[in-house]
């Protein structure tokens, strides 16, 4: 059995700036996995994401999706990838049209009003069925984002793309929109691609992850082997920059002596 | 060197709020959006906006800077007290060569200091003075920044989210070039939502909800055995592995 996405050799070259974005880049993602991809800026994460949705083309190399290649289909020939594969962006407030009431909001992937289906989603991502009369303005940024996924699952897609979807949240909220999307995933039996720059996140609701730094993947892994015994010189020097709210706390609860 | 923030108010946004800082204390205050951490800097700096007003009394020293002029402000701000904010991009004039702007407190203040090589070179940037903001990485910018804030060895310097917008290695390096280039005698005021950044880089926390400080005491108190139902909440929520 193939793999749900395929990336080959992919290359991403910006021409006029002289930019390797993508440096050959190959990579699986299996139906039902949740799928990590870290890096820092200018990594190639966005390049990346941009692709996988067939927002941009490569370079060279090919990037498939259910065993069709997308990388090289005129966008009237996408309409099974834009139907299977919806993506949530970081900033809710920029990817929702602000004239828009909610309703119209989510239902504008199906093409038809639909107030049963919105309803339904509106639980799903557990905000109030009033929420659909109002306008994306009225609701907090985490009510942005819940309304944003229950946009993605409206066409009932198969994967959810997910580009740093918690960065511009706070942290109280950070932990409840990664919940809802580890539990919608579980619910809808959905593949995850979910790219951030915080290692912690990617932790939290992925199994697999791939490092990338500078337009290549150094390391892709298991969570638990690459957290646990990075392979990669850059992967451990990650890992030792994030902040470490538990190594802290053992710190502080450690006892006065050293930090005297 | 003593900072004397009492019940500080600004409209409801923030209420109430009372603390001290002592010279060589990093104090880190901490809460959400909204919850009035920036507004608190702002206004012991001087730079609310104009349709928010503070009233109560904040005081370095003996003198009282709420209501003090602009013309007594603009003395100190850059002198005995200095801000690193966010964004590096909004807070250096990007028509300037860096080297200029890093010795602007000094032209600014009529002093005498050190040349604009040195102080960059000690925020690990030689060679870059003549250099534009645009030229220079996320992290680069910060560390201008923050030699334009240290230069002339403020004794209060307040940092509000400064490593918010960097990434993880760089934002490691910020924070020890932060701990390490302040003047053992210089007082720290850090803001950030981050607990993890708040226990490697204070000894004392004041917590913000809704305008109020519902917490307050050492970091290894509040971070270890949290009282007050927000920061336990806060904990939680910052905690991922827990929840793995």
């Amino acid at each position: 059995m193939s793999a749900l996405v395929e990336v080959r050799d992919v290359t991403r070259v910006y021409k006029r700036r002289d930019v390797q974005a993508l440096r050959g880049v190959s990579f699986d993602v299996e139906a039902g996995q949740r799928f990590g991809i870290v890096g820092e800026s200018g990594s190639g994460k966005s390049t990346l994401v941009r692709l996988l949705a067939a927002l941009d083309r490569p370079t060279s190399g090919t990037v498939s999706f259910d065993g069709r290649r997308i990388d090289n289909l005129p966008e009237r020939k996408l309409g099974f990838l834009r139907s299977s594969m919806q993506i949530v962006f970081q900033d809710p407030m920029g990817s929702l049209d602000p004239r828009m009431r909610v309703r119209d909001i989510i239902s504008e992937p199906l093409g038809r009003r639909s107030p049963e289906r919105v309803a339904s989603l509106l639980e799903a991502v557990g905000l109030p069925a009033e929420a659909a009369s109002r306008y994306p303005h009225q609701f907090s940024g985490g009510q942005r984002q819940r309304i944003s996924i229950a946009r993605a699952l409206a066409p009932n897609p198969s994967v959810l793309l997910a580009d740093e979807p918690v960065s511009a949240l706070d942290v109280s909220v950070r932990a409840q929109i990664l919940d809802l999307l580890a539990r919608l995933v579980a619910e809808f039996s959905l593949t995850l691609v979910f790219v951030s720059h915080d290692l912690g996140v990617v932790r939290h609701v992925c199994d697999r992850v791939a490092v990338m730094r500078r337009g290549e993947i150094v390391e892709i892994g298991a969570v638990e082997e690459v957290y646990e015994t990075p392979q990669h010189e850059y992967t451990r020097e990650l890992l030792a920059a994030a902040p470490n709210l538990r190594a802290e706390l053992a710190r502080l609860s450690g006892g006065s002596a050293q930090d005297a | 060197m003593t900072l004397t923030v009492d019940g500080l108010r600004v409209g409801d946004l923030v209420r109430d709020v009372s603390f001290s800082l002592g010279a060589g204390e990093r104090v880190g205050l901490i809460g959400e959006s909204g919850s009035g951490k920036s507004l608190t800097a702002l206004s012991i700096m001087g730079l609310l906006p104009d349709e928010l007003r503070a009233t109560g009394s904040v005081r370095l020293d003996d003198r009282e800077l709420l209501g003090a002029s602009e013309r007594e402000l603009s003395r100190l701000r850059g002198n005995g007290l200095s801000m690193v904010f966010q964004e590096p991009m909004t807070a250096l004039n990007p028509a300037m060569r860096v080297g200029r702007q890093v010795t602007e407190p000094f032209r600014v203040h009529g002093r005498r200091g050190r040349s604009a090589e040195e102080l960059l070179a000690a925020v690990g940037l030689p060679g870059t003075a003549r250099a534009y903001p645009h030229q220079l990485s996320g992290g680069q910018r910060q560390r201008v920044v923050l030699a334009m804030a240290l230069a002339n060895e403020p004794s209060l310097l307040i940092c509000d989210e400064p490593t918010t917008a960097l990434d993880v290695t760089v934002q490691a390096q910020i924070l020890s070039l932060i701990k390490d280039s302040l003047s053992e005698n210089a007082a720290l005021l850090f803001i950030t939502h981050d607990l993890a950044v708040v226990a490697s880089v204070c000894e004392r926390v004041l917590v913000m909800l809704d305008g109020e400080i519902v917490e307050r005491g050492s970091t290894r108190d509040v971070l270890t055995a949290p009282q007050h139902e927000y920061t336990k909440a806060l904990l939680a929520a910052s905690d991922l592995e827990a929840s793995r």
